[in-house]
């Protein structure tokens, strides 16, 4: 029964969405025709519907109902609550309605919330929703039915993937999705207002809280993602190139970009075109992403249910609407009138120059993920990695960095070089003094000295628009920058330390064996077997103690799972203040050792603190530019009262 | 319009990507990495014998006018012991089979042996992988035919079972050929 209302639920959501898609183009056409009032509802009525479909698959899994297909292909009774429920999102169907649930909330509230645009612009942007919510809710009842049921229930569930068993995996697909489905409505108002000709300072301020927010959730995934991948799959690394990864950092790159130049156009109602064009272009890079890792067109160490019918169907998708959206632009882009204009040494300048940088670093890794499929297609096998992706990336990272440190000193409009020189010459000289200091102390590479100079110019330009403000006046969106471009040193910092400065060690060790990595000193006090709730294990016990101090307990594991039956390397971690002890235990070898394999990885950890850092000035900016929102709206509604008072 | 080319631009390079992955999509799922080494000479190299009672390998040895087998395995690798019974079988068919034991131990490829029988003529042993990578071998177990002159003929990608057994010996007659 619940299965069935969950079904009922989607596709009367789905009628909705093609209601809603009418009702919003008939009254584009049409201002004051019949249907003008009909798609805001139907946005709110099919947010509601999608929501409750969701609810239903959730209380699914909650129960581990095996006689519905999904759950007894990805659940099991045995396994604890909240892995139950993560199971709902963490397989295709479930989570391509977690997707459309997502969407059609987002589409739901600016329905009901969004009153600043033009009302024809708003009935634009509402039939695009509709229209791209349509395509994935065909793609979902036709394809993809998560409440399908078993002609016979099945005696006990498949499990889930064991590596997926783990809290913080559980809720990175989601927070990924939140980031993209955001990124839906930029693409939806960015239509909205290219079909409807109102690219307008008013637009960039509608748009701007939704890409903030879907950037916040898409650095959230990604710096979760990247810890997940470090500590569960055991092999010390942090970020890999590999095609889900880039699949995920691309659309954060164009939101990046997005959310610079939406601000240039809410200020300074420039670069219109460049906007909508990045709208656009941020959505679309989602899409492909989900595209790339759910077609299995290229391989990846991530596993999904892979499957090449789905991979034509949402190609199609693709086609129809990104295909469509830049014909749009294209025809479109060129009536769009022209911005203010602003010189080459201004806050614009500046924001124009990263926008590209950033553009070129997208260009870096979408060339890097394809290139294995272009060789393929004649015949030649090649994988692209680390040895393209780092130096390629940094020529145009460097550049960025060095004016994302002294671009935000910059004014509006017009500037002279003048009031930045100095700052700027400082901030050289600090680059080339700490570069030079890491080139003769250490025998790190180039790229990690170029990045520890960057990194610690950047720390110290990114507080330099704080300095002589009354820091209790100073807007909240001002610190949310500060904060975000603070993060962004914070992160390179780790990364380039973690290149430079980490050591490791292999050991094949007995019981009692002593072990030294950097400053730490290894004891194995021995191995055991363990037992969990679905895995055994057998566990090794490390006494690990820092230059001589009090011994820390650490227990890597290698675990066996029974359902499905599948070993895993579980890392044991110690966390410092200035860097992390990493220990995986490997196989056993015949004469009673036991492979150890062990990191000292001085400051990584600051990667994934810079990435927190990063999302929580996007946070600080966000409920900055809604508390003024509220304010202006709250001036307006006054202004207009007693306007009318005086009237009277 | 004319003016505006460049606006095209961002749908042509996505017209682009559209075909690049229709083709991807439309392409068989192939992933064994074929070795281009097929139908050329072995590269030169000389092996140290793995351990002490079988000697090693060098490309001379494969020029010596016998066609054999070159099975690229090692002592850690599990579908190893699964083809150890099938190799066997080959050899008692008459088919000569030498070793390059990829990064393994002398203590270990003995114990291997020990275990599992003992097919190989010759076994060199290969440390750091560089003749498995310059005959173009992406993984082990793999088994190359190669002919009395020196030249790969053919390449088994994965563990030899009981129904290759036929075919190898019948690339073997025909190298010989």
């Amino acid at each position: 029964m619940i299965a069935e209302l969950g079904l009922a639920a989607l596709w009367l959501a789905a009628a909705l969405a093609g209601l809603q898609l009418i009702a919003g183009v008939m009254s584009v056409r049409q201002p004051d025709g019949p249907l003008a009032s009909l798609a805001r509802p139907a946005a709110v009525i099919q947010g509601v519907l999608a929501g409750f479909a969701f609810v239903m698959l959730l209380w699914l899994f909650a129960q581990t109902d095996l006689s519905v297909k999904l759950v007894a292909a990805n659940s099991h009774s045995a396994k604890p609550m909240i892995f139950k429920l993560s199971g709902a999102w963490g397989n295709h169907e479930g989570s391509m309605l977690l997707w459309i649930t997502v969407m059609a909330l987002a589409g739901g509230m600016i329905g009901f919330l969004e009153r600043r645009l033009p009302e024809v612009t708003m009935q634009a942007t509402l039939a695009t929703q509709a229209f791209v919510g349509l395509g994935f809710y065909a793609f979902l009842l036709l394809s993809s039915n998560p409440f399908e049921r078993l002609p016979t229930p099945a005696a006990e569930g498949q499990g889930l993937n064991p590596l997926l068993q783990d809290i913080g995996l559980a809720f990175h697909p989601p927070t990924l999705y939140f980031g993209y489905v955001g990124l839906s409505v930029a693409f939806s108002f960015a239509l909205g207002a290219l079909l409807t000709r109102q690219v307008t300072p008013d637009f960039a301020r509608a748009m701007r809280p939704w890409v903030l927010g879907a950037w916040i959730f898409l650095t959230l995934g990604i710096t979760a993602g990247s810890y997940w991948a470090y500590y569960e799959l055991g092999w010390g690394g942090w970020w890999f190139w590999d095609p889900v990864e880039n699949a995920s950092l691309m659309p954060w790159l164009a939101a990046t970009a997005l959310l610079h130049s939406v601000s240039v156009l809410a200020a300074r109602d420039a670069l219109r075109a460049w906007t909508i064009m990045l709208g656009v272009v941020a959505f679309s890079m989602s899409m492909m992403g989900t595209f790339l890792v759910r077609s299995g067109v290229l391989t990846s160490v991530h596993a999904f249910a892979i499957d090449p019918e789905r991979g034509a169907f949402i190609l199609v998708l693709l086609a129809i609407y990104i295909g469509g959206a830049l014909t749009i632009f294209a025809l479109r882009a060129g009536t769009v009138q022209e911005g203010e204009r602003f010189t080459a040494t201004s806050r614009e300048g500046a924001l124009v120059f990263n926008n590209v940088m950033l553009s070129a670093i997208l260009a870096v890794v979408l060339v890097g993920t394809l290139y294995p499929l272009l060789t393929e297609a004649f015949g030649v096998q090649v994988s692209v990695g680390p040895p393209y992706f780092n130096p390629v990336g940094a020529i145009f990272t460097l550049p960025m960095l060095a004016v994302m440190a002294v671009g935000p000193l910059l004014r509006w409009r017009k500037d002279g070089a003048k009031r930045v020189s100095k700052p700027a010459v400082l901030l050289a000289i600090w680059v080339v003094t700490v570069g030079a200091l890491v080139a003769f102390l250490s025998n790190a590479n180039v790229l990690a000295t170029l990045g520890l100079a960057f990194a610690a110019a950047l720390a110290i330009g990114s507080l330099l628009p704080l300095r002589g403000r009354n820091l209790l006046r100073t807007p909240l969106a001002t610190w949310g920058m500060v904060t975000a471009h603070f993060g962004i040193a914070v992160a390179l910092f780790g990364m380039a330390s973690e290149s430079a400065f980490s050591v490791e060690k292999l050991v094949a060790a007995r019981a009692g064996d002593v072990t030294e990595v950097g400053p730490w000193r290894i004891t194995l006090d021995g191995v055991e077997p363990v037992a969990g709730p679905n895995w055994t294990a057998l566990q090794a016990d490390l006494q690990a103690s820092y230059k001589g101090g009090a011994p820390i307990a650490l227990q890597p594991q290698s675990r066996t799972f029974w359902s499905p039956e599948r070993e895993t390397a579980e890392s044991a971690l110690a966390t410092r203040w200035n860097g992390q002890l990493y220990a995986v235990m490997g196989s056993g070898i015949e004469d009673g050792r036991r492979q150890l394999r062990l990191w000292w990885k001085p400051f990584v950890p600051m990667i994934w603190l810079g990435g927190i850092l990063v999302a929580l000035g996007g946070l600080l900016a966000l409920i900055g530019r809604l508390a003024a929102d509220l304010k202006r709206h709250y001036v307006r509604r006054r202004l207009a009262e007693r306007r009318e008072d005086s009237q009277t | 319009m004319i003016r505006r080319w460049y606006l095209w631009l961002p749908l042509a390079a996505f017209l682009g990507f559209v075909a690049l992955v229709t083709s991807g999509l439309m392409r068989p799922m192939d992933r064994e990495v074929v070795s281009r080494m097929v139908g050329k000479p072995v590269p030169e190299f000389v092996l140290k014998p793995s351990i002490p009672d079988v000697p090693g390998l060098s490309s001379a040895d494969l020029k010596d006018g016998k066609p054999k087998l070159m099975n690229v395995w090692a002592s850690w690798c599990l579908p190893c012991i699964a083809e150890a019974l099938h190799l066997e079988t080959l050899k008692a068919n008459g088919a000569e089979i030498v070793g390059v034991a990829i990064r393994d131990k002398p203590e270990d490829v003995a114990g291997f042996l020990a275990q599992n029988g003992n097919p190989y003529s010759r076994i060199g042993a290969d440390d750091l992988s560089v003749v498995q990578l310059e005959i173009g071998s992406s993984g082990v177990p793999e088994t190359f035919v190669v002919d009395g002159n020196g030249i790969i003929t053919y390449q088994h990608i994965g563990d030899v079972r009981a129904e290759h057994v036929p075919m190898l010996l019948e690339k073997l007659k025909e190298a010989a050929q």
